[in-house]
């Protein structure tokens, strides 16, 4: 048995599988570290993007577009939430809204159900990526190998964008003190809601690239939002680069788990989220706890 | 007093003369008039409810065919979601039971909500007709006189795949099936005749039920250099399973078989060209020709707006004819419940599957074939078109002693 092409092989599926989290789970620490809110109608997000996906390929038979379309559509529910739902709720108690983000997984997946029926559907591999390609003796599927550089050249313009733009130097201003940022005279209500939509687009964002690679059925958001929380709880609430490092090592936990502890590989993810929380409970990135 | 007792005689021998002329009708309505309350517990909500959906309308098909009355009595369905959750599943039937007071019960779809009902269902002596959850033991040593099955014991299909896969295919097997009972149930089917057979098990892997991401698995099997994989997965894990088995080129190296669940019309849409080339065991193929079945398929398209029936309908079907032909039988008499197990137990007919009985030995159906069929290209879009079959497949029925 060939020892490095395996291992090399599976890092390279742990590595595809965190690069989909970390689509998932930057949203969902932008939106917790800016407005506050633990959004547990995240996944809701992933799956109406597959969804949105999904129709866009069968009407125009393109994944590049709707990989474009969908996001932006997902984008624009996003804002509406945040501006019909949430907003009447942030000077409210957490519990407030987590009872109703927990209540929109419902009312999203009522309505999936009903304009798509609960039929398993999945999104057909691009054909550009259909085959599967051998790198250092190691062969795994060229469409995953398109998710990891896509989903690693995301991470890097999240990054720029947040750390040279001067939107991301309002929106990092608003993730540290959000009253201050809005005395300095900027519209921080318009910056919430872009936080939120821009969240809520990552996450669509990646039920279209995950299209391919797994099927759609209507309680998908929910089933994803548990690996999303560990990988934000691992990196640290509100942290970028937390989520990003965060999804690379839950990926990789998860797959190593499964081929070496088979078993007990749900086991590891949560060993690995309980041992980093011992030794920094904040996760590896966060603020200091007070 | 004489013109009294004359009307009187007239009045009492016109009504005998009446009750003579309707014959063993009055007294059958006298006996039982009430409808026949058909007790159903199936998944209608999430990923299993295209499953409960089809064995509903499979017996609907036939209890329509009847409109509705069978000898006298009228077949009153009431039907309750279980969710697949055994606690909703073991609640809604004690309703039926307790409440409803049904004459008969039939599902469930999910093998953990018919374990859980099996004690309350043999000591409130319910007869039930399990329409699709294949746990090995209700056939073995959990067997009660007062349970049927007409669906399939999770062995049946998969042990005849194992000495079909040793002899045509390979002698290195991987097998692979989600990590619950009915996957252990069936992987263990399999390698009682594979090994029987010559075969080798190369390694086995359990992931968890609901996986979404099999790419470990999927590169282990590559490195085992096996020839052939066994797997049974069914839902969302079939999609997302044989998806990824065609994206990592597996298909070129390693032929993939299963158990039929793993390519039902229920997850081959979504798997589409994926699917091409792989070969299961099952019971049933809308493809399969024999003329219960062609009409079948003709009357089940025309009720369901053009919708090809599955195995799971076949299993709805199956179920209602056994409750109509019974009640024939019995005249619409259901009171005297041992005599309706003995009509049960004899019943007879050909099943649009092939000719349909039960094993008296475990009242489990024995499966008239087990196909082996390969998904192709079909006029009905992707199928599984059958190419060899298996005859008389029972199971053992290792440690049941009925009746019990």
């Amino acid at each position: 048995m060939a020892f490095l092409p395996d291992v090399f092989g599976q890092a390279l599926n742990g590595l595809a599988y965190g690069v989909l989290l970390f689509l998932l789970s930057v949203g969902l620490t932008l939106i917790f570290g800016m407005l506050d809110v633990v959004n547990l109608a995240h996944g809701s997000y992933y799956m109406l993007g597959a969804y949105a996906g999904l129709t866009l390929i069968a009407v125009t038979g393109n994944f590049w577009l709707a990989l474009l379309v969908a996001p932006a559509a997902v984008a624009l529910i996003g804002a509406g939430i945040e501006r019909t739902c949430l907003r009447p709720l942030y000077r409210r108690g957490p519990l407030d809204q987590v009872l109703l983000t927990f209540g929109l997984i419902y009312v999203f997946e009522d309505l999936v159900k009903w304009i798509w029926s609960g039929r398993i559907r999945s999104i057909p591999t691009p054909a550009l990526f259909s085959g599967s390609v051998t790198v250092f003796g190691a062969t795994i599927p060229s469409y995953r190998l398109f998710v990891i550089v896509f989903g690693l050249a995301i991470a890097v313009a999240v990054w720029a964008l947040i750390e040279k733009t001067r939107l991301g130097a309002i929106i990092r201003a608003g993730v540290f003190d959000s009253e201050m940022t809005a005395g300095m005279g900027i519209n921080i209500d318009r910056v919430f809601t872009g936080v939120f939509a821009f969240g809520a687009a990552l996450a669509g964002l990646s039920g279209v690239i995950a299209g391919p690679i797994q099927s759609a059925y209507p309680p998908m958001g929910a089933s994803i939002l548990v690996p999303a929380l560990i990988v934000v709880v691992v990196g640290g609430l509100g942290s970028l680069k937390g989520s990003l490092a965060g999804s690379l090592i839950i990926g990789q936990a998860e797959t190593f788990g499964k081929v070496w502890l088979p078993g007990a590989s749900m086991l590891m993810i949560y060993v690995v989220m309980a041992l980093i929380l011992l030794f920094r409970p904040q996760g590896l990135f966060g603020r200091a706890l007070k | 007093m004489r013109e009294v007792t004359r009307r009187k005689f007239l009045a009492t021998a016109s009504v005998a003369a009446a009750g003579a002329a309707a014959g063993p009708w009055v007294l059958r309505a006298q006996a039982q008039s009430g409808p026949l309350k058909v007790g159903v517990i199936l998944p209608y909500t999430g990923v299993y409810a295209e499953l409960g959906v089809s064995i509903t309308q499979g017996m609907k098909l036939v209890f329509a065919r009847e409109n509705d009355m069978v000898a006298g009595r009228k077949i009153e369905m009431i039907q309750e979601d279980d969710e697949m959750k055994p606690p909703v599943g073991i609640r809604k039937m004690e309703k039926l039971i307790d409440s409803d007071k049904v004459d008969i019960l039939t599902g469930p779809v999910h093998s953990g909500i018919l374990m859980g009902m099996r004690d309350k269902v043999h000591n409130s002596k319910t007869i039930l007709i399990v329409s699709n959850a294949g746990a090995d033991a209700i056939s073995r040593e959990r067997c009660s006189k007062w349970i049927f099955r007409t669906s399939f014991s999770n062995w049946q299909p998969c042990h005849p795949m194992g000495t079909w896969v040793a002899k045509n295919l390979s002698k290195e097997a991987f097998l692979i099936a989600p990590n619950y009972q009915a996957g252990k149930d069936m992987m263990n089917a399999f390698k009682e005749s594979f090994v029987a057979a010559g075969g080798k098990i190369v390694d086995e892997d359990y992931p968890k039920l609901g996986e979404t991401d099999y790419a470990p698995y999927l590169t282990k099997i590559r490195q085992s250099k096996a020839k052939a994989v066994f797997a049974f997965f069914s839902g969302t894990d079939a999609v997302n399973f044989v998806k990824q088995y065609d994206q990592f080129g597996l298909k070129k190296t390693t032929k993939l078989t299963g158990a039929g669940f793993l390519t039902e019309p229920d997850v081959l849409p979504a798997q589409g060209q994926s699917a091409l080339g792989i070969i299961t065991g099952h019971f049933y193929s809308p493809l399969l020709d024999n003329p219960t079945n062609k009409k079948f398929v003709r009357d089940f398209r025309a009720a369901y707006g053009g919708k090809v029936p599955d195995g799971f309908a076949c299993q709805g079907y199956d179920t209602a004819e056994v409750i109509v032909r019974t009640l024939k039988t019995l005249n619409g008499n259901t009171q005297d419940k041992d005599k309706w197990v003995d009509a049960i137990t004899k019943v007879e007919f050909d099943s649009p599957r092939g000719r349909f009985r039960f094993d008296p030995k475990t009242h489990n159906v024995i499966q008239p074939f087990i196909y082996i069929r390969e998904v192709k290209e079909t006029a009905l879009g992707l199928n599984n078109v059958p190419f060899d079959k298996v005859a008389d497949v029972r199971d053992p029925g290792t440690g049941c002693t009925l009746p019990a």
